[in-house]
């Protein structure tokens, strides 16, 4: 990033300082913008696309320590290296800005070299944050990356009242004894990819993939307005994507796909399980074994996409549904009141 | 005949060899644009007894002063930044005064 150039704010209230420091900047190879005074800075910054902020801390109308805990609180802002640059005399500045998250504290007048150096260096580590930011996403969804960039990994979890979803391709045993192991690995790949986007689009997480099968939650890590509505959406346009999909597939002389759905809400335990080493983000409960149920009597149901009393109640009458009476499933003492819903899009 | 201006020869000189010496003639050139109103906030901070905002119009002028190697200003700057609001605005005349004759020196300075 350092090499081809960076974009930079340079963020002071005195014109001569302004100039210097975005022409030393400039010749150093970056593209650099400038701002007097913080409440511009923070304007600037909103709109998106700065590397790095070079800060002043006495600034009137808002100040170098208002700004970085303005940054600090704002979760799409917060990664941004921040070097201050100040002639403010005491260690306490200088204590007070590292604590706020800057990256470095730079005396005036800044010495340009130096100043290289440590632009550099806090490009780097933006640099790595980054890539390190993007493969948590890859194995963890943007969800669980958020989670664990706000709070940290730790083992453990919390009770919390989600809606959790499992899904499975219908007679996925007979489709991979007639086709070969790429086609088969190709054809896992597509059905990942739409049932990703049908779930994230509702602010789901899939936090399981075992073969054909996945499990997904919905309120958890993070909140969700209304997590059984969001999942039930969700099934709908999974079964929707199958649909299309299987358009493509008996244009090509191959067979069908079904999807099995059950959902089910209540209290589940969320949290990281596993070990320091190696941990996934999940969910476990009684709510978490009854969607597994639903979505395994789906086959006896003949029905797509199965919901419990809670999920159905929840929806409130906003997508059609079939009740299908109380449901004695192994290993709860009580039958469950089952319903299936209607497979047509609703809005 | 006054004193000649004390100004670092060598801070000076590395700032043109960093930045570049046209580019150095406009900063100097803005330091005396903007350098007026500084001063002025200085003398308005005092006159209404507002010592923070008095810190840090020293302040600014301490560091302007200090960038070009003009330590004599910067230094009396820095004294009044440190020193609270003064009893009397003599400290802040004798700054005004060396200030006046600071910028014309950086001027021809940065002309060469």
């Amino acid at each position: 990033m350092a090499e081809r150039g960076a974009r930079l704010l340079v963020v002071d209230d005195n014109k001569v300082n302004r100039l210097l420091l975005a022409r030393n900047l400039t010749l150093q190879g970056h593209q650099v913008e400038s701002a007097e005074n913080g409440r511009i800075a923070l304007e600037m910054l909103r709109r998106g696309g700065y590397d790095l902020l070079v800060l002043d801390i006495e600034m009137p109308d808002m100040d170098g320590f208002q700004v970085m805990e303005q940054l600090a609180a704002d979760a799409t802002l917060r990664d941004i290296p921040v070097i201050v640059t100040s002639s403010l005399e005491g260690v306490a500045t200088i204590v007070r800005c590292i604590e706020l998250g800057a990256d470095d504290y730079l005396h005036k007048p800044v010495n340009p070299v130096l100043l290289k150096a440590r632009i550099s260096s806090s490009l780097e580590k933006k640099r790595l944050r980054d890539q390190q930011k993007a493969l948590v996403e890859r194995f963890a969804t943007s969800a669980v990356a958020a989670d664990l960039q706000q709070g940290g990994f730790a083992l453990g979890g919390k009770r919390v009242q989600a809606t959790v979803m499992f899904c499975d391709i219908r007679g996925f045993t007979t489709i991979v004894e007639s086709q070969g192991p790429e086609e088969t690995i190709e054809l896992l790949n597509t059905w990942y990819t739409l049932m990703f986007e049908a779930i994230s689009a509702q602010s789901g997480v899939v936090n399981q993939m075992i073969g054909d099968g996945l499990m997904a939650i919905f309120g958890a890590p993070l909140p969700v307005a209304e997590p059984p509505l969001a999942a039930v959406r969700a099934a709908l346009e999974m079964t929707e994507m199958i649909e299309l999909l299987n358009a493509e597939r008996a244009a090509e002389g191959k067979q069908a796909l079904a999807i099995g759905v059950g959902i089910a809400t209540g209290d589940v335990f969320a949290g990281y399980t596993g070990t320091q080493e190696r941990a996934t983000y999940t969910c476990v409960g009684d709510t978490v074994n009854l969607a597994a149920r639903l979505e395994a009597h789906t086959k006896l149901a003949v029905r797509g996409i199965l919901v419990d009393g809670a999920t159905h109640a929840a929806l409130a009458g906003r997508v059609a549904s079939e009740p299908l009476g109380a449901v004695q499933f192994k290993g709860k003492a009580q039958a469950v009141d089952v319903f299936a819903i209607a497979t047509t899009p609703v809005a | 005949m006054p004193e000649p201006i004390a100004i670092d020869r060598a801070v000076f000189s590395e700032l043109q060899q960093t930045a570049g010496a046209d580019f150095v003639i406009e900063l100097v050139d803005t330091f005396g644009e903007e350098a007026p109103g500084m001063f002025a906030e200085l003398r308005a901070a005092y006159a209404a007894g507002a010592a923070e905002r008095f810190r840090r119009a020293a302040h600014s002028l301490k560091t302007n002063a200090n960038t070009f190697g003009a330590t004599a200003l910067g230094n009396q700057a820095r004294e009044l930044e440190l020193g609270g609001l003064p009893a009397d605005p003599s400290g802040i005349d004798a700054l005004q005064t060396l200030l006046d004759a600071t910028v014309p020196a950086l001027k021809e300075l940065a002309r060469g």
